[in-house]
């Protein structure tokens, strides 16, 4: 494992501590003329996404974290796991539930998403940006109405519920923001 | 075009070199019609400074280019004092020089291994006077009026609220933590200074020199370097800085004098960095020599001139005031 000492510091470092991985995204290099080197640094825990403040010393050191990130898409669920597929190795990881959070929301068969690998293990995973879906259920649309403003709860093909406008029907195809999780267009009706 | 020939420019847009230029004229006209001697001293030399956190880069003094690893190991300054103060010991009542100065492992918006430094010393100054010089050149050079004095406990005072010289260690350690202090593991929570340097750093100079420049005086005796200590109900270091925009632009001293505490102070640096598991620094100097024969009562003081040119134009990184910062150097 590399040791980065404080004479490497600099933004983009990725970095463990207590065993987890963090990306300094943050690094002020202070010093009084006739005192102390600090460095403030900020990090972000690739794990948890919390914040760490930390100021070291000059000569102190933290090690290298091996962290990954690779292209993969979803197989499917099994219960409580979501099992991915490596794009390009095809080897298969698998996150629980609960390092999916609430992107399961979009995780449909075949999905192409980012995952990052920490030592080789996969800690967590990102869906593209846009996912289109396939409506399963919802009241059925009311016609001629075009307003994007009033919105109804739909249900997708990977059982989440969404709010879409009142002029959509059950079998159109809808594109989300993932980030923010709200409908953007219909795709195809 | 490729990559490299996009990149031979200088990150500092021509106004701020043109201002650096004035301002240079404007330094030595300052010192020349005070009537300092302008000085050259050599940048290269057996001695150094030896200070716990000042690193000077070496240079081997090959004879024999065929084997460039032997011969004597010399030493870049850290800022010209040693030089200075021993034509002060010959003689001299007044100089100032501006030079380059080199500092290993400093690196920052605010920091660069190489950088230009102006330094005088003048004979007969004490504290008093070596402030006075030093708010004359700032009014000079930055006009933003004449500068508020005001004495390190009291800047601690008015920021966090504790004395300096006498919280206790643990008790400093607890007010840096509440006010948001996150010491990585392997931070000495007995090293007082340290936690004095952080509160400096992040709660009280970022409240100095605005409106007009702060100069700091009278630091802890433990941070003296080479000032004089006065010993009053708690010993301080007849030690200045000056402040504008926050910035650090000056350190002063009026300057010991003793060449047996500058022997002991030498020996105590070098023994806390071999502490840290520093390279140790030469305990002999020819200024000590010097200083045995005696040496005048003076102040002295050194400022960085990059920084001046940095607040002067506005700016907030060195590299928009140097021609070429050591990445592209």
């Amino acid at each position: 494992m590399a040791v980065y000492k404080t004479s490497d510091f600099r933004k983009g470092l990725k970095v463990q501590i207590d065993g987890e991985p963090y990306l300094m995204f943050e690094m002020n290099f202070v010093k009084p003329g006739k005192g102390n080197a600090l460095y403030k640094c900020r990090l972000r825990n690739l794990i948890r996404n919390t914040i760490l403040d930390r100021t070291y010393k000059g000569g102190d050191s933290l090690e290298s974290a091996d962290v990954e990130e690779i292209d993969v898409q979803f197989l499917y669920r099994q219960v409580d796991t979501f099992v991915f597929m490596d794009s390009s190795t095809y080897e298969q990881y698998e996150l629980s539930a609960d390092q999916v959070g609430d992107a399961w929301r979009y995780l449909k068969e075949n999905l192409k998403c980012s995952m990052v690998l920490f030592n080789g293990n996969p800690i967590t995973m990102t869906p593209p940006n846009h996912v289109e879906m396939k409506i399963e259920f919802c009241d059925p649309g009311a016609k001629g109405d075009t307003a994007t403003n009033v919105t109804k709860p739909v249900k997708v093909e990977t059982g989440a519920e969404f709010q879409a406008p009142i002029f959509i029907n059950m079998g159109d195809v809808i594109k989300i923001d993932t980030r923010t999780g709200e409908y953007v267009e219909r795709v195809r009706s | 075009m490729t990559d490299q020939s996009a990149d031979f420019g200088s990150g500092a847009s021509w106004e701020r070199l043109k201002q650096r230029a004035e301002l240079l004229r404007c330094v030595r006209a300052f010192f020349d019609q005070r009537g300092f001697l302008e000085v050259e001293t050599p940048l290269l030399s057996h001695d150094s400074v030896v200070d716990l956190h000042l690193d000077p880069l070496s240079v081997r003094l090959f004879d024999d280019p065929r084997m460039p690893e032997e011969g004597a190991l010399l030493w870049l300054q850290t800022s010209p004092e040693f030089g200075m103060k021993r034509l002060l010991a010959d003689g001299a009542t007044a100089i100032y020089q501006i030079t380059r100065a080199f500092r290993g492992g400093e690196r920052g918006p605010r920091h660069n291994p190489e950088f230009t430094m102006v330094e005088w010393y003048r004979v007969g100054d004490g504290l008093q006077a070596g402030m006075q010089l030093l708010d004359e050149l700032a009014q000079a050079t930055l006009v933003r009026g004449p500068a508020e004095r005001i004495s390190y406990a009291e800047a601690f005072q008015r920021t966090v609220g504790i004395d300096p010289h006498q919280t206790a260690v643990e008790e400093l350690a607890d007010v840096a933590q509440q006010l948001g202090f996150h010491p990585s593991p392997a931070w000495d929570a007995q090293d007082r200074d340290a936690w004095l340097d952080w509160l400096l750093v992040s709660q009280v100079e970022p409240t100095l020199g605005h409106g007009r420049p702060t100069i700091v005086f009278d630091y802890p005796a433990s941070q003296a370097a080479l000032a004089k200590v006065r010993h009053e109900l708690v010993p301080v270091a007849e030690r200045f800085e000056l402040y504008v925009d926050s910035v650090e632009l000056a350190n002063g001293y009026h300057e010991l004098t003793d060449p047996q505490a500058l022997q002991i102070r030498t020996q105590q640096a070098n023994a806390a960095r071999r502490a840290e598991g520093k390279f140790s620094l030469p305990n002999e100097s020819r200024l000590l020599s010097a200083m045995r024969g005696g040496f005048p009562a003076c102040s002295g003081c050194a400022l960085g001139f990059d920084r001046l040119v940095m607040v002067a134009s506005g700016a907030s990184d060195l590299s928009e005031v140097m021609a070429f910062t050591i990445e592209r150097a």
